[in-house]
């Protein structure tokens, strides 16, 4: 046995390498910060992420491998990259005001969230199991933390609690899957346990194995059955955390998810397709069904990312080069989307009291109008309505379904999202017409000024989701660039 | 290089919206104006779209086509034809009407009222205009957003509830539409190996006849809900008599009409083989919503639900003449499209116009009215004969043209549509009496004040476009001809 120097071909890595080092520098520059500066500590995650995406785009059509096998720099997980690193961006937007007004202003925020971004740069782009699974723990042990940031708020630290108990309760069913499939195969890296599968495609400790991971990734992107923490974490979390979870988590974990099924076991298709159309299903139902019964707007954004989970999973099901793509896209639009509405409900908020219940944004149109309009556009797209991004994510996935056979899975998907607009018009009719609350209309506490950065956030945002919407083509170029195996 | 019509067609009212944005909300006058002129340059630019249609070609005009998602072969693919350009004509019409409409009622919010109406006219423009399955969708969708936005903020009482509702039902139509419209284009590129959602290239090759039946209720249900026909009908009379009165005018005169447009655009020409089967099912729910919405308006105690009840009756109309499979109940389905637009627009209006002064719309509350406002009673008097089919007015072309081609296709059908001829002209008259003749009985109406010169104006224009339909049909018929026969020979 001869042992073999591994290629640590490290510019395949580099983005994720600026973003730790960014963390380090935060988490250092903490110490020396004082408390009236920490806003600075939240621009140098800005300069730290930016230089990551031009690193990104660096490494673009590069189609390379890296620490034998076990990480990959190929488009697919790039353009993951890229949309984490954006989730990442504009959440930092969002949070350098909103901590200052929840007097959390602490530097290592940023540095946790710094360090998510490594964890989930490493599993979009992880090509081995045991990879994924590092970069599984490395995102959700800080988001563990941020989720119970506001550590004199109840709800905040149930919902870090829950969290981190459920988190570790899905990490211990994803490990044992990996040791099931590796028993199979006797391989961790995707392409070696796709190549045993091709030889013996039978056994069932392979499908034991499988269905593990699928249990695993179900937790991490909220699929029913396995999805009763997400309201809580994501109700009870500061909203900027909420906010960076609810996009840049999913991002992450579709991205393995995508990556273990399509490359890994393509082979079981037969056995898992329909059961993860099955999924598929009751995560849109009952996602949307849910979202129509809540009044707190973060528990309807909460359900609303469970249906948005289930839409994502039809491209998985439909499978191919359509199907990942579709995904890709789904999920940059779903990011800005989705981000551009939690940014409008910070905006929309007053310091750090925040309009949590629908009701309370009866009138604030007439207040805040730039707000209003962003938070109508993204709630529009959510709910997948031209000309936005939410729409063409939509059309992308529900026509690879139906190209691929699955058009009764797209009607599921379509009627449901006809279910979504009732519950996300419900904010819109507040804002635009009715007449403002006693309590919310009083001018002499509501700020009528948006942050600068918070308005800057919104303004890619919705400048991001038209566009999208507009001029797909680009976007859907670069969702096309496949795995390297 | 020809004048790019169409795009400037689309481009020019989301221009206007654009400049709307950056003029403070105080300068209320401004607004209004800058709205205005919008739509007279878009009504003339509609006017020169008109000069320059050459009639006698079943060919689409005009036509612009640029890639726009090319991965999946969709188009910015725009052009007009026999079948719609009579469509853009009375959108860009209308829309002056109800800008012009608004401009005492609306008082509040007027920058986005304006910006509103003219994000819906791109979007009714871009519907009428498309011809890309992908495009047509995205606009069908989208007007959806303003429309609701006007009933949502500027209507009565129930505003909400009719906004709500108005979204809801249309969009269980057309999502399905949209899952059909993916079939149709998947199935095709079967066949031709290349993917397009350019409807000329989906035509190409016919549809398997075992995905007609599904694809055209699917996209019959869309089509159905929008017109409506009756059962899907129940939105339209909460949306009609919720939205503000330049809505009414918009919803009546031009989104109703996406509805039966689309059934001949898309339905017809797509799936000739389960139009011929599905045909008796349409007529005889078009006849039965001819005949209840008759009566259903006959009963009714308020203004505003009568004529909303009374599209129901109208658009069963249009719907037997297009399925009648022949030239004059098709050319005849088409023309009444318009005066259906025109007069129901009209009517809306001159509804609003006494809401505006009195604030109420109950029968009861007036009687009487002709004697203070004489010059209003006489227009009344010229848009209900219009909308009853008396001879010289438009109607008349268009329901006579209607009842021949039913006559033709069965008597029978034509024997019980005809009975809403009558009826209309109870319901209607029946009202009139009421409204505006016998004795003054409540005496806030005897200082009801006559027309404005503004007001005046609008339904002069109004009334010329219903006598000149009337007296001299040919006109407008003439270039729909050719459009008509070809899809008559696509239904052989």
């Amino acid at each position: 046995m001869s042992l073999s120097v591994p290629d640590l071909n490290l510019r395949i890595v580099v983005p994720a390498l600026i973003v730790s080092i960014t963390a380090l520098v935060v988490l250092l520059g903490e110490l020396v910060t004082p408390a009236a500066r920490k806003r600075w500590l939240g621009y140098t995650s800005l300069i730290g992420l930016l230089i990551a995406v031009g690193a990104t785009f660096g490494l673009w059509d590069a189609h390379a491998t890296a620490f034998g096998g076990m990480i990959a720099a190929d488009n697919f997980g790039l353009f993951l990259t890229l949309v984490i690193l954006l989730g990442a961006l504009l959440s930092v937007l969002l949070s350098v005001d909103f901590l200052r007004a929840h007097q959390v202003e602490h530097g290592e925020y940023y540095m946790l969230v710094l360090s998510a971004v490594v964890g989930m740069i490493v599993m979009a782009t992880a090509t081995d199991l045991i990879v994924i699974f590092l970069g599984l723990e490395l995102l959700s042990l800080p988001l563990y933390i941020l989720a119970a940031f506001k550590r004199e708020d109840g709800p905040s630290l149930e919902a870090g609690l829950k969290y981190f108990l459920l988190g570790a309760f899905s990490s211990a069913f994803f490990l044992y899957g990996i040791a099931f499939v590796f028993g199979a195969t006797g391989a961790t890296n995707l392409t070696k346990i796709a190549a045993a599968i091709a030889k013996n495609p039978s056994g069932d400790l392979l499908l034991v194995g499988a269905g593990l991971l699928l249990v695993g990734f179900a937790f991490k992107v909220a699929l029913v059955p396995f999805h009763w923490w997400t309201p809580d974490v994501y109700a009870g979390a500061p909203t900027a955390v909420t906010a960076f979870m609810s996009v840049a988590v999913k991002a992450a974990a579709f991205g393995a998810f995508f990556r273990a099924f399509f490359v890994a076991l393509p082979g079981l298709a037969m056995d898992w397709r329909a059961l993860v159309a099955l999924i598929a299903v009751l995560t849109m139902t009952l996602g949307n069904v849910a979202a129509l019964l809540q009044s707190n707007i973060k528990r309807m954004l909460a359900y609303s990312s469970i249906a948005h989970a289930g839409y994502i999973l039809v491209a998985l099901v439909a499978m191919g080069a359509q199907g990942s793509s579709s995904a890709l896209f789904y999920l940059l639009a779903y990011t800005l989307t989705n981000l551009g509405a939690f940014g409008a409900v910070i905006a929309l908020s007053d310091g750090a009291r925040e309009r949590l219940e629908i009701g309370d944004y009866a009138g604030a149109a007439q207040k805040q109008p730039f707000a209003a309009a962003a938070l109508t556009i993204c709630l529009l797209s959510l709910a997948g309505f031209p000309p936005f991004a939410g729409f063409v994510g939509k059309f992308l996935i529900f026509s690879a379904a139906v190209e691929t056979g699955w058009a009764w899975l797209a009607v599921i998907g379509v009627l449901n999202s006809l279910v979504s607009v009732y519950f996300y018009l419900r904010p819109v009719v507040q804002m635009y017409m009715t007449e403002a609350q006693p309590g919310w209309d009083g001018s002499a506490t509501l700020t009528t000024r948006i942050a600068p950065l918070v308005a800057l956030a919104l303004a890619i945002a919705v400048v991001g989701v038209l566009a999208l919407g507009l001029f797909p083509t680009p976007a859907i170029a670069l969702a096309t660039g496949g795995f390297v195996r | 290089m020809i004048f790019p019509f169409l795009t400037v067609l689309i481009a020019l009212p989301l221009l206007g919206a654009l400049i709307l944005l950056f003029i403070p909300r105080q300068s209320e006058r401004a607004i209004k104006w800058l709205a205005l002129v919008t739509t007279l340059v878009e009504f003339a630019v509609s006017v020169g779209l008109f000069v320059s249609f050459r009639a006698g070609t079943a060919e689409m005009q005009f036509v612009e086509r640029a890639p726009w998602i090319p991965q999946l072969g969709i188009a910015w693919y725009v052009g007009v034809d026999g079948l719609s350009i009579l469509l853009v004509m009375l959108t860009t019409f209308l829309m002056i009407i109800a800008i012009g409409g608004s401009w005492a009622g609306i008082t509040e919010r007027v920058k986005e009222y304006n910006i509103l109406f003219l994000l819906l006219e791109a979007g009714m423009i871009g519907v009428f205009v498309s011809l890309d399955l992908f495009l047509f969708y995205v606009f069908w969708e989208f007007t959806l957003i303003p429309m609701a936005f006007l009933i949502g903020i500027w209507g009565h009482a129930r505003r909400v509830y009719a906004a709500i509702k108005f979204m809801l039902f249309t969009m269980v139509g057309s999502t399905l539409m949209l899952i059909a419209i993916l079939v149709l284009v998947f199935a095709s590129r079967d066949v031709t190996g290349t993917l397009s959602f350019a409807l000329t290239d989906v035509l190409k090759t016919p549809v398997p006849l075992a995905l007609q039946p599904i694809l055209f209720a699917a996209f019959a249900l869309a089509f159905a809900i929008k017109v409506p026909m009756f059962p899907f009908h129940t939105w339209l009379p909460d949306a009609h008599v919720e939205a503000p009165t330049a809505g009414s005018v918009i919803l009546a005169g031009v989104l109703l009409k996406m509805g039966t447009y689309g059934f001949i655009r898309f339905n017809l020409p797509l799936f000739p083989e389960a139009a011929k089967s599905f045909a008796p099912v349409i007529i005889v729910l078009a006849i039965i919503g001819i005949i209840y919405g008759a009566i259903v308006s006959a009963v009714q105690r308020d203004v505003k639900s009568l004529v909303a009840f009374s599209s129901v009756s109208h658009l069963g109309f249009v719907m037997l003449g297009l399925f009648a499979f022949n030239a004059p109940g098709m050319s005849g389905g088409i023309l009444q499209m318009v005066n259906h637009g025109l007069s129901t627009g009209a009517l809306f209006l001159l509804v609003g116009m006494l809401y505006e002064r009195r604030h109420t719309r109950l029968i009861a509350d007036f009687g009487g009215v002709a004697k203070v406002m004489p010059v209003y009673a006489a227009f009344l008097l010229i848009v209900m004969f219009s909308s009853v089919g008396l001879p010289g007015l438009n109607g008349f072309v268009g329901e006579f043209l209607i009842l021949v081609g039913a006559f033709q296709a069965n008597v029978w059908y034509a024997a019980f549509a005809a009975t809403g001829v009558v009826l209309s002209a109870v319901y209607l008259l029946w009202m009139y009496q009421r409204v505006m003749n016998g004795p003054i009985t409540h005496d806030e109406n005897k200082t009801l004040k006559d027309l404005s010169p503004r007001e005046i104006a609008l339904l002069v224009a109004l009334g010329v476009c219903i006598i000149w339909i009337g007296v001299y049909p040919r006109t407008f018929l003439d270039p729909i001809q050719a459009s008509v026969a070809n899809l008559l020979g696509i239904l052989k």
